[in-house]
């Protein structure tokens, strides 16, 4: 069984983790910036976080033999504090960068205007950038919050077939499926979704199966980087083909963030040769 | 002259062919229109203040991993989306740069960057540019000026950034303690010494890299440990007269 994990925070985890997800099947990931917990106070601190997810995790990552990529964009909860919203200023540079495969995790944490200003532009940013985006729904009146964030959606430059709406359950997700934007779910120990109601919701909505994903969006809380593995044998246990797992937890993430042209799953293979090239041989 | 920019650089030309065998043709034509439009725009202006506008070069830069892959005939057939390459090899230490390394180096080279830039760009680059504006040291620094991104390479953990750092130009700045420490991470990382330039030039007549390699060889053994066939090596290279 093949995976790919698309919205796990690996800074918040172990090389244990690594290990054990490359032995469940997991062989890429995506890594949404996210808010760490502990709050900023400058860009500075979000650049040094954004240059760790295009550098130091790719290169953990790799050390396992999963690919990892990421999408960055200002977090809700911290769109809301004036010392950090001007890294906005300066995100435009980083979604440049060829490891980047959307603006995200953006969307509502509290719903204040600060959120829709931070929302608004970095789906534009997205827009401009073509890249697609992830878009987080809210803990807290998640249904008021995925209906605001549709306006949105809306009203910006991106189409909502461009658009990742993430941590759907039972009370947002037909609104979801209605809107044409993927539909993604994260499966947790006891918060969020778990796997038996995944497989339900599987079931029920199997003509939008093309546009599910399924991700542990494992961080620093309880949560467990090997859901999307216990979603796919939730999947088999309840008569689903190995096909169909394979796309939700494959080809269907292959297939949203591969809208930038920007996923590259292959590892770099070992080479010692440098085949002449004296610029790779160091000119020596 | 291929690489246009600044100095002739006969390295350079032959990495520009060696990167054209080893592209498609997509990729060759992107890296041919971002030199050329970084020779139109002419060498970098100095710098000035307040925020300044992107310059072209520099979102090819950021472009060149997506634009210039390395060609891989296994990746081409009938599979669907997704189905291709999935990695199953680990990247192992010392694992050598890419076709888009060698482009980013000649759009470098081409824009003439100076060293406020490169260190720029390092600071808040991707591994992939990271190892990019290392290997080009050599190719736009002559004097030591841009030596803290070697040592700021040497100290990080990523075996790929520090092989990169170990190019020509680490070996003609480096001073003998900061190069004896990094032969020593090389091979507490499992980096192949190969990666080293000049490795048998400076290394050759050093009693005090001799001391130190020993030294951990002992401390290998002590720990039921292996000796590095690579430690050997480089103690062998010692002996020898500078």
């Amino acid at each position: 069984m093949r995976l790919f994990d698309p919205h796990i925070h690996m800074t918040s985890r172990t090389t244990d983790d690594y290990v054990a997800m490359h032995a469940a099947g997991v062989r890429a990931v995506v890594e949404p910036a996210f808010w760490l917990g502990q709050p900023r106070t400058s860009p500075d601190s979000f650049h040094d976080y954004f240059d760790s997810l295009l550098g130091w995790e790719p290169f953990r990552a790799a050390q396992h033999g999963i690919v990892h990529h990421c999408t960055l964009a200002l977090n809700p909860k911290e769109a809301n504090d004036p010392r950090c919203a001007p890294v906005l200023d300066t995100l435009p540079r980083y979604l440049l960068k060829d490891s980047v495969v959307a603006v995200g995790e953006i969307g509502y944490d509290a719903m204040t205007p600060a959120e829709d200003a931070a929302l608004a532009a970095q789906l534009d940013l997205a827009a401009q950038h073509g890249l697609p985006a992830l878009v987080h729904t809210p803990h807290r009146d998640k249904a008021a919050g995925l209906a605001r964030t549709l306006d949105l959606v809306r009203e910006s430059a991106l189409p909502p077939e461009r658009v990742l709406l993430d941590h759907l359950n039972e009370t947002t997700v037909a609104a979801a499926a209605d809107s044409g934007c993927w539909l993604g779910f994260s499966i947790y120990p006891h918060t969020k979704m778990d796997e038996r109601r995944m497989v339900t919701l599987l079931a029920e909505y199997a003509s939008c199966q093309d546009r599910i994903l399924v991700n542990s969006a494992a961080d620093w809380g309880r949560s467990d980087p090997l859901k999307t593995r216990r979603v796919g044998d939730a999947m088999l246990a309840a008569g689903h083909h190995e096909d169909e797992v394979d796309q939700v937890l494959w080809r269907n993430p292959v297939a949203f963030y591969g809208l930038s042209g920007r996923l590259d799953l292959r590892l770099p293979a070992p080479d010692s040769s440098h085949e002449g090239n004296s610029v790779l041989r160091g000119g020596d | 002259m291929l690489t246009g920019g600044g100095r002739e650089d006969p390295l350079l030309d032959e990495a520009y062919r060696w990167l054209c065998r080893r592209t498609d043709a997509a990729g060759r034509d992107w890296l041919d229109e971002a030199l050329a439009e970084v020779r139109r725009a002419g060498p970098e202006p100095a710098a000035t203040d307040g925020p300044a506008p992107l310059p072209a070069w520099e979102a090819h830069f950021a472009a060149a991993g997506r634009r210039c892959r390395r060609t891989k005939p296994e990746a081409v057939g009938p599979q669907a989306p997704g189905d291709s390459d999935i990695p199953d090899t680990p990247d192992n230490a010392g694992a050598p740069d890419d076709p888009a390394t060698v482009a980013r180096v000649l759009l470098l080279h081409a824009a003439g960057v100076r060293t406020g830039t490169l260190t720029r760009l390092y600071t808040r680059g991707t591994g992939a540019e990271r190892r990019a504006v290392l290997r080009a040291l050599p190719h736009l620094t002559a004097g030591p000026e841009a030596l803290h991104l070697v040592t700021d390479a040497l100290r990080t953990n990523d075996t790929r950034l520090i092989a990169a750092a170990l190019g020509p130009y680490a070996a003609t700045h480096l001073d003998p303690p900061a190069w004896r420490q990094a032969v020593l991470k090389c091979l507490f990382t499992g980096i192949p010494v190969a990666a080293i330039s000049a490795l048998s030039r400076r290394a050759a007549g050093d009693r005090e890299l001799a001391r130190m390699l020993a030294d951990y060889a002992a401390e290998r053994t002590a720990a039921g440990r292996d000796v590095p066939t690579d430690l050997c090596h480089v103690l062998t290279l010692t002996g020898k007269e500078s």
